[in-house]
């Protein structure tokens, strides 16, 4: 077409052209159910509005209004989902709310949306308040100016004159906003686009630490660069399923797979199958899976500390949302043919993060390694394609978000000691958290019982979690997954409790950490994700309960 | 079709790819004439001397400039097809657009007050 115009031959050659395409396409206007809608629209109004609020509030009072906004917001958001989740009808337990829930297919509202959605707000607001912390170091966690060269006059100025980026929070509310969406998508583009509003921001706020900035701008550049590529994976698994299935729709493209709706599929199971490897490539990337995990332990080590703890649980609860609803919606009908490789996948992760853990002696690092393993655990559970699967992950990505963000807020307030008045930056090398226990026992007390949860000792969230899914593998046939995971729970095991030996038994060698005392935002979110570990514990059914019956899929 | 042989499909194509890439690769190699000369070395073999070294720090502004553009091209190319459907679709096609153009405007907004606009 674009050749006959270009000719010169004019609109009389132009016409015929036009007139090959449908006489009259055919748009109907989409109808929103904007009651289900609502958590999201929240989010992400609160956050154009604190892009207003950076434009037009002075410098003085911004973060002030930055954090109040945000955190209503997140908290408004959270009680509209809790509002949805119980007042429908509960006769339709299969995520059938009471209107159709969904936007042309494009967002779909169901049980499992809702139950991911609470924990990602419940866990982003306590995110919020630890990156709002300004008691332990004067300016908060964040650099003053991050377009500020390291170490140059600039920066030495920005800090003089106290500065504040206070951009952080309108970018956490667009990333929660992008994380909400993601498990809800129906179709793969909106995936897509979900995919790409959850990390944009936090590659940012990767880069934006007050204290080894370079560390922190190598984090940030090493998680775009690797993120783009896996987006890219992502996006060409999409192009794959459409030449497929005609249709990018996750319920058109397992109707494809199954022959149901009269769409022939002959001939084409490579495109279906390259397909859907190259999606998974991509969602297993943010879960930070092995073989895609290299990212992970330099961006949780270099981003500043609340980042990741917010990236860590927040990241992930969205992320295996989105691989559910991929891998029990879309790809359920072939799932003898990508079970081999995620079964592989599964063992890889669990094995890499647990062993590789044991060596690292940098405590963010380890938790990185830690978060891997975890990542693994969630595997074995999603590999049991069962209710009972779904209600482990679910339960156990609650019960993993909470310790995360509890263990990270707690890893920002042990210092190293430096002169009066002034707080040193994060004691991140193991070996300074020696006799942590004997000098400050709450701390590492607390700290204690975030690794006993990490390595699933009982009475903890993390036994629960680890019990659900492991269970769910075996009532499933994934016994060998099951004893895989249970044998790399007690690698990881070793590591966590040599961390809790090193802060009790040991005399402390060198330069000693000090616990700065936190503020009350800080000291609010480790206690309550230390509760919320200790409950969901002692009486896992308050949330195992919702988990179950959130557990089912609506296509 | 048996599903071990497509995945054997799969490994061909992928096979193929590697095999294109490595053949083309080397015989451009064998083939081409070798006359290297300190000349062709230089960063713009047949223009202007270049100036300074490869990796040099640039204005963050021409960044944020060129961020405005795509943004407002990218904007662009979703009006031309809007304008198309508007007479059909009435007031909801004029909101949503609205909405769409008032969230670039607001980056505008805030790009602006925060003096990215002025070039000092």
């Amino acid at each position: 077409m674009s050749a006959l115009l270009i000719s010169g031959s004019g609109p009389a050659l132009a016409i015929p052209v036009l007139a090959q395409l449908p006489a009259e396409i055919q748009f109907t206007a989409p109808s929103f159910d904007y009651r289900a809608l609502a958590p999201m629209l929240v989010v992400f109004g609160a956050a154009l509005l604190g892009v207003l609020v950076e434009a037009f509030v002075p410098r003085r009072s911004r973060f002030v209004v930055q954090v109040v906004l945000t955190t209503v917001a997140l908290a408004g958001a959270l009680a509209a989902v809790v509002l949805q989740a119980a007042t429908s009808d509960p006769v339709q337990t299969a995520g059938v709310l009471q209107s159709s829930g969904s936007v042309l297919g494009a967002v779909v509202v169901d049980r499992v949306t809702l139950f991911l959605q609470g924990t990602i707000l419940a866990l982003s607001i306590l995110a919020c308040l630890t990156m709002a912390e300004r008691t332990v170091d004067e300016g908060g966690p964040f650099t003053p100016q991050a377009s500020a060269v390291p170490g140059s006059p600039a920066e030495v100025a920005a800090r003089r004159a106290g500065l504040l980026q206070s951009e952080v929070f309108p970018l956490l509310l667009f990333s929660v906003g992008g994380m909400m969406l993601f498990p809800a998508s129906g179709d793969l583009l909106t995936m897509f686009i979900a995919l790409e509003v959850l990390s944009l921001p936090l590659y940012l706020l990767a880069g934006m630490a007050r204290r080894r900035r370079l560390l922190s701008q190598e984090a940030s550049l090493k998680y775009f660069l690797l993120g783009a590529f896996s987006s890219a994976f992502f996006l060409y698994g999409t192009a794959m399923l459409y030449g497929f299935a005609g249709t990018v729709r996750l319920d058109g493209i397992a109707g494809a797979v199954t022959g149901v709706g009269g769409v022939a599929v002959l001939q084409k199971d490579g495109l279906l199958l390259l397909g859907v490897t190259m999606v998974l490539v991509g969602l297993l990337f943010k879960i930070g899976a092995a073989p895609f995990h290299l990212w992970t332990p330099d961006v949780y080590q270099g981003a500043p500390t609340p980042v990741t703890g917010f990236m860590a649980a927040c990241t992930k609860v969205a992320a295996f949302g989105a691989l559910l609803r991929f891998l029990y919606v879309a790809a359920y009908g072939i799932r003898w043919d990508w079970m081999p490789m995620m079964w592989g996948v599964a063992i890889l992760t669990v094995i890499v993060g647990s062993v590789i853990a044991i060596v690292q002696t940098d405590v963010k690092r380890m938790l990185a390694y830690s978060s891997i393993a975890h990542a693994g655990f969630l595997l074995i559970g999603v590999l049991a394609m069962d209710r009972s699967g779904i209600t482990g992950v679910l339960f156990y990505l609650a019960a993993y978000g909470f310790s995360t963000i509890g263990a990270f807020a707690l890893v920002t307030i042990v210092r190293d000691s430096s002169e009066e008045g002034v707080a040193g930056g994060e004691a991140t090398h193991l070996s300074q958290w020696a006799g942590l226990g004997r000098r400050h026992p709450v701390t590492a007390g607390v700290f204690t019982l975030f690794l006993l949860a990490f390595a699933g000792i009982p009475l903890t969230s993390g036994f629960m979690g680890k019990f659900a899914v492991f269970s769910a593998a075996v009532a499933n046939g994934a016994w060998v997954l099951a004893l895989v995971g249970v044998l790399a729970s007690a690698v990881a095991a070793f590591f966590y409790i040599r961390v809790i030996v090193l802060m009790y038994f040991t005399e402390p060698t060198g330069s000693e950490a000090v616990v700065e005392a936190p503020g009350i935002g800080t000291t609010f979110a480790i206690m309550l994700s230390a509760v919320i570990t200790l409950i969901l514990g002692l009486a896992p059914s308050l949330l195992l309960d919702s988990a179950t019956a959130a557990s089912v899929f609506l296509p | 079709m048996s599903q071990a042989h497509s995945w054997v499909v799969v490994a061909a194509v992928a096979a193929g790819g590697v095999l294109f890439f490595a053949v083309a690769m080397l015989a451009n190699a064998a083939l081409r004439p070798r006359v290297p000369t300190s000349e062709k070395l230089t960063t713009y073999e047949s223009g202007v001397d270049p100036i300074g070294r490869g990796w040099s720090q640039i204005q963050v502004r021409y960044y944020l400039y060129a961020y405005l553009y795509v943004v407002f091209a990218v904007d662009a190319v979703y009006l031309f097809p809007w304008a198309t459907v508007l007479a059909s679709f009435g007031t909801a096609a004029v909101v949503e657009m609205g909405i769409f153009l008032g969230v670039l405007t607001l980056g505008l907004v805030h790009f602006w007050r925060r003096g990215a606009l002025t070039w000092s």
